[in-house]
C-alpha cells in the first residue's frame, strides 16, 4: 500500500516537473506542445477510490495551470479525463476492466494506444477549447487538438513502455 | 432527508467532479477578463523558484547572444550620447531637472511562452523591488508587454501576445494613432487597428508606442509594417505589424515605472465624474 503511494506521489512530481520545465517549453513548429502529465491520469491505480483520482487529478492540473498562468484550463480538461476514465478502460481493454486486473506494464500494446489516444483526444480537445474560448476559431481548436495530441500520443506511449518494463 | 443523503452517496462521483469541474471553469472564465487572474498565477514563490532555479542552469547556454544584445544597446546610446545637442559639460544643480519621468529597473525573463492564444512571461521582480501592476516592460529592441500580478519576489507580464492586451500605439512618421492587438496566429506579427484611413500608410514604416496611457513612454520601438488593408466598414485600417522583438527569445527585460502616473490616473478620474 506505502509503495503505491510513494510510487504515484513520485510520478506525479516528476511528471509536474517535466511537463513544465521541458515539454511546456517544446513549441515544435511554434505551438505544439506535448502534455504529458495526463501520463499519471492513465496509470493511475484502478482499484483505488474515484473521488481520489478526481481529487488529485485537479490538484495536477491547477499546478500545471499556475505555472503556465492559464488560469483553470489544465485543472478543467484533467478532471474531465478524470471523469471519463473508467468508461475508456472499459471500451479499450474490455474483460480484462471488468475482473479489475489490468496491469499498464503487460498489456497488449493495442488496447494501450486505444486507451492513450481517446483519453489524449478527450483531454486536449477541452483543454484547447478552454485556453481559446472562441468557438469561432475551431479550426485552430482541432488543430491544435490534433497536432498536440499525435505529440503526446507518441511520448506517452513510449515513456509508459520504458518505464514499466516488467523485472525479470 | 433520509433520500436527499442517499442521492448524494449514491452520485458522489459525479457531484464531486461537476463540482471540481465548476471551479476550473470559474477559474479559466475569470482568466479571460483583464487582471482578475489572480489566485492561479506563476507569480509565487513556488514557481518562482522551480523557474528561478531552471533559469539558472539555462542562461549560460544564451550568454553569446545576450552579449551580443547589450553591446549593440551600447553602440546605440553611445551614439546618441556623441550625438546630443546638449551640452554636457555643464551640472544642473536644481534637482527638478534630474528627476526623470521614468524610473527603470532590469530584470530576468524565468518563463516565456508564445504557442497559446494567451501568453504570460514571468520575471524576477516583484513587489519588494516596487514593482507593481501596470508597469510597462521593454527590451533594448522594444515593447514585451505589461505587469499584471505581483507577489513579493516575483511578477508576471501580460505580453503583446495575449488576446487580452491593447497597447496605444502609433506611425511614428506622421503621429496617427492606432491600437494595438495579437489575433493569436503568429507570434512574429501584431496587429494595429483603428488607424485613420486618412493616414499615409506605407509598408516598412515604423510603428512605435503613442505614449497616452501612463504605461509606456512615446516612441518605444515596436515593429514595421508588413502590410495593410482597410477594414470592413471602409473608415479604418488595420495593420500587420512586423514586431521588432523576437518575442521568442527574451532574456533581460527593463521594467519602466512612470513617476507621475498617480498624477495622471487622479487628473484623469477628475474630467471623467
Amino acid at each position: 500500500m506505502n509503495s503505491v503511494i510513494l510510487s504515484n506521489s513520485t510520478r506525479f512530481i516528476v511528471l509536474l516537473l517535466a511537463q513544465v520545465v521541458i515539454c511546456n517549453n517544446i513549441n515544435f513548429l511554434g505551438y505544439i506542445n506535448p502534455y504529458i502529465y495526463i501520463i499519471f491520469i492513465f496509470l493511475f491505480p484502478i482499484r483505488e477510490n474515484r473521488l481520489v483520482l478526481l481529487l488529485v487529478s485537479f490538484m495536477l492540473g491547477m499546478l500545471i495551470d499556475m505555472f503556465s498562468d492559464s488560469g483553470g484550463v489544465h485543472a478543467a480538461a484533467a478532471i474531465c479525463l478524470a471523469y471519463a476514465r473508467p468508461v475508456l478502460l472499459k471500451t479499450s481493454f474490455g474483460m480484462l476492466y471488468e475482473h479489475q486486473s489490468i496491469k499498464f506494464s503487460n498489456t497488449d500494446l493495442g488496447s494501450l494506444i486505444t486507451y492513450v489516444t481517446f483519453g489524449t483526444l478527450i483531454h486536449h480537445f477541452i483543454l484547447f477549447s478552454l485556453e481559446i474560448f472562441n468557438m469561432s476559431s475551431i479550426l485552430l481548436i482541432l488543430k491544435k487538438t490534433l497536432f498536440s495530441s499525435i505529440f503526446t500520443v507518441i511520448l506517452s506511449i513510449l515513456i509508459i513502455i520504458l518505464f514499466s518494463r516488467k523485472k525479470k | 432527508m433520509q433520500q436527499i443523503f442517499n442521492f448524494v452517496i449514491k452520485n458522489k462521483t459525479f457531484l464531486l467532479f461537476l463540482l471540481l469541474f465548476s471551479i476550473a471553469l470559474a477559474l479559466t472564465i475569470q482568466s479571460h477578463s483583464y487582471h482578475k487572474s489572480k489566485f492561479i498565477n506563476s507569480a509565487n514563490a513556488l514557481t518562482g523558484g522551480v523557474y528561478g532555479t531552471v533559469n539558472s542552469i539555462g542562461k549560460y547556454f544564451d550568454l553569446e547572444h545576450e552579449n551580443e544584445i547589450l553591446s549593440e544597446e551600447n553602440k546605440h546610446l553611445r551614439e546618441q550620447l556623441f550625438n546630443s545637442k546638449n551640452n554636457l559639460d555643464s551640472t544642473y544643480i536644481d534637482s527638478t531637472y534630474s528627476k526623470g519621468q521614468y524610473k527603470v529597473t532590469a530584470a530576468q525573463v524565468y518563463k516565456n511562452s508564445y504557442s497559446s492564444t494567451h501568453n504570460y512571461l514571468t520575471i524576477n521582480k516583484g513587489r519588494k523591488d516596487s514593482i507593481r501592476q501596470d508597469f510597462g516592460i521593454i527590451t533594448s529592441k522594444g515593447i514585451v508587454g505589461i505587469i499584471d500580478q505581483t507577489s513579493s519576489g516575483y511578477a508576471t507580464v501580460l505580453s503583446i501576445l495575449n488576446k487580452k492586451s491593447r497597447i496605444n500605439a502609433k506611425l511614428k512618421r506622421t503621429d496617427h494613432i492606432g491600437s494595438l492587438k495579437w489575433n493569436g496566429s503568429s507570434p512574429f506579427y501584431v496587429q494595429l487597428e483603428d488607424v485613420s484611413k486618412f493616414a499615409p500608410v506605407k509598408v516598412g514604416d515604423t510603428i512605435v508606442t503613442g505614449g497616452q496611457s501612463a504605461i509606456f513612454p512615446k516612441g518605444i520601438g515596436i515593429g514595421i509594417i508588413e502590410s495593410f488593408e482597410t477594414d470592413i466598414s471602409g473608415d479604418t485600417y488595420t495593420i500587420e505589424v512586423k514586431l521588432f522583438n523576437d518575442m521568442t527569445n527574451i532574456g533581460a527585460v527593463y521594467i519602466l515605472e512612470n513617476l507621475d502616473r498617480n498624477e495622471i490616473k487622479t487628473l484623469e478620474n477628475l474630467s471623467n465624474e
